[in-house]
C-alpha cells in the first residue's frame, strides 16, 4: 500500500490557470509572503506594474534570468519602492496628458501601480520614499508584507518586530528578552498623511485581503495595505503552520484586521473570546526564551498582552 | 499554465538586465521535497482549500476528477495543504527517492 503511495503522481494531469505569481520561485517551502504575492496578483490582474525594493520576495522572484511574475515587475533598492512606484505613476500621467492613445490598456484608471516592499523596506528604511509617495498623492497602492523582521539577510529586527522576539540583532540572553519594542503602527502613519483607505490583513483570510486589494485599486490617489505573512524561518516554526500562525495572530489580537477610510476606523474584524497571546507565542521558536518560567519571562509575556489588550480597546477589537 | 520559455537559451545579458514573464517555471523546485503530499481520492470534497493555500501553485484540480492533486515538478512539501484541508483527505509521507 506504502509503495503506490510512493508512486502516485498526478503532474501532468491538473489543470493550471493563467498564473501571475509563478512556481518555480526560490521562496522556502511554506512562506507566508509568497502566498501574499500570490493573492496580490489574483487580486490585481494582468494590468498591473509592480515596484518591489529588495527583500525576500524580490530575491526569491526574479533570479537573472527567471522572473516568477507574469505581471509587469521593476526591481528597485531597498529603501525606493515608493519612490519607483511614484515616479511610474507620474511617467504615465505624462505620457497620458500628451497622447491619451499611448497605453495598450483603456486609459490610466485601468492600470495599476503596486508598490510590494517588506516590512524593513517599509516601515523602516524605505518610509521617506513612503512618506513622499503619500503626502504627493501619487494614484498607488503600497502593501508592505510585514513577516516581521529583516529575513533576507538573516532575521535582524525591524519595526514591526513583535516585543520579546529573539532575533540576531535583538537575541535573548541573561541580560536580555529579547526585542524590546512593540509593533509600530503604520496604518496610523499612512492615515494622518491623508491617505483614504487605509487596512491591515492577514494571509490567514486570502479572501478579505484580495477584496482589499480590489477596493484600493478602485480609489484615485496613495492606498495603504499591511498584510501579515509570516515566515517558518524567522520565526522558526515548521513550515506547514504558516496559516495557522496568521490566524493565531488575528484570533489573539496580536494582528488587528480593520479598515480605515478618511482617517476614521470603518470596519473592524471583531474577536469573540480573544486567545491570551501565550498561545501564539509558544509556537514559536523566537519565544521559546519566554517560557523559562524565569520572572522577567513572564514580565514580558504580561507588557506584550498588556499592549495588545491597550489596542484592542482602541480599536473595539472585541466582540 | 502561462506559456514561457526557456530563458536559459541563447542568454545575454540585456540593458536593465531585462527578463521575460512566469520564467521561473524552468526551476524545478520539487528536487527539494523531502515529505510528498498524497490525496485519499475518497475523502477529498474538491473545495480548493489546499490550491488557495499553497505558496507554489503546486495543489490543483486533477483534470476531469472531483479531486485535487500535486504538482511535484514544483511542490516543496511544506505541508500546508494536509494542514488546511478540511477532510484530512491529504497525508505527508516521507519521499523515497
Ligand atoms: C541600502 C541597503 N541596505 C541593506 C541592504 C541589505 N538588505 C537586503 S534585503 C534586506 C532585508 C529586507 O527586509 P524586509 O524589507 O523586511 O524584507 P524580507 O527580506 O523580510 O522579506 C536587507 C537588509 C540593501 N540591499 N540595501
Ligand atoms: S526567509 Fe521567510 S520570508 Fe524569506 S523566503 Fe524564506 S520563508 Fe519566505
Ligand atoms: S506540500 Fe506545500 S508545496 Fe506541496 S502541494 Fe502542499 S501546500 Fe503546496
Ligand atoms: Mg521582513
Amino acid at each position: 500500500m506504502s509503495s503506490d503511495l510512493q508512486d502516485q503522481d498526478f503532474t501532468d494531469e491538473l489543470e493550471h490557470d493563467e498564473e501571475l505569481w509563478n512556481p518555480g520561485h526560490r521562496a522556502c517551502a511554506g512562506c507566508g509572503p509568497a502566498l501574499a504575492m500570490k493573492y496580490i496578483t489574483e487580486a490585481a490582474g494582468e494590468n498591473t506594474i509592480i515596484s518591489q525594493p529588495t527583500g525576500c520576495m524580490e530575491v526569491v522572484s526574479t533570479p537573472y534570468p527567471e522572473s516568477s511574475w507574469g505581471t509587469s515587475y521593476i526591481h528597485n533598492i531597498f529603501e525606493n519602492g515608493a519612490s519607483v512606484a511614484s515616479g511610474i505613476e507620474a511617467a504615465y500621467k505624462a505620457f497620458d496628458r500628451r497622447d491619451p492613445d499611448h497605453l495598450d490598456v483603456q486609459d490610466s484608471d485601468d492600470l495599476n501601480i503596486i508598490a510590494v516592499g517588506g516590512d524593513g523596506a517599509t516601515a523602516d528604511i524605505g518610509i521617506r520614499a513612503l512618506s513622499g509617495m503619500m503626502e504627493r498623492g501619487h494614484d498607488v497602492l503600497y502593501i508592505m508584507y510585514d513577516n516581521e523582521a529583516y529575513m533576507n539577510t538573516g532575521v535582524q529586527r525591524s519595526s514591526q518586530t513583535p516585543f520579546g522576539a529573539s532575533t540576531t540583532t535583538s537575541p535573548a540572553g541573561d541580560e536580555s528578552i529579547g526585542n524590546d519594542t512593540n509593533k509600530k503602527d503604520m496604518t496610523s502613519i499612512a492615515a494622518d498623511h491623508g491617505v483614504e483607505y487605509v487596512a491591515t490583513a492577514s494571509i490567514s483570510n486570502p479572501h478579505d485581503f484580495k477584496q482589499k486589494v480590489e477596493k484600493a485599486l478602485e480609489i484615485d490617489g496613495p492606498k495603504f495595505l499591511h498584510v501579515y505573512s509570516p515566515c517558518p524561518v524567522g520565526w522558526s516554526y515548521e513550515s506547514s503552520k504558516t496559516v495557522e500562525l496568521a490566524e493565531l495572530a488575528v484570533e489573539t489580537g496580536l494582528f488587528p484586521v480593520f479598515e480605515m477610510e478618511d482617517g476614521e476606523i470603518t470596519s473592524v474584524n471583531k474577536i469573540s473570546d480573544r486567545k491570551p497571546v501565550r498561545e501564539w507565542l509558544e509556537k514559536q521558536g523566537r519565544f521559546k526564551h519566554l517560557f523559562d518560567g524565569e520572572e522577567p519571562s513572564e514580565e514580558a509575556i504580561e507588557e506584550l498582552q498588556t499592549w495588545i489588550d491597550e489596542r484592542a480597546e482602541d480599536l473595539g477589537l472585541d466582540a | 499554465m502561462s506559456e514561457s520559455e526557456d530563458p536559459y537559451e541563447n542568454l545575454t545579458i540585456t540593458t536593465g538586465a531585462v527578463v521575460e514573464p512566469n520564467t521561473s517555471r524552468v526551476n524545478k523546485t520539487g528536487s527539494w521535497r523531502q515529505f510528498k503530499p498524497v490525496i485519499n481520492v475518497d475523502a477529498c470534497i474538491a473545495c480548493g482549500q489546499c490550491d488557495t493555500y499553497c505558496p507554489d501553485q503546486a495543489a490543483k484540480p486533477v483534470e476531469g476528477e472531483d479531486y485535487y492533486g500535486f504538482d511535484l515538478d514544483y511542490c516543496k512539501g511544506c505541508g500546508i495543504c494536509e494542514e488546511v484541508c478540511p477532510t484530512d483527505a491529504i497525508d505527508m509521507i516521507r519521499e523515497e527517492k
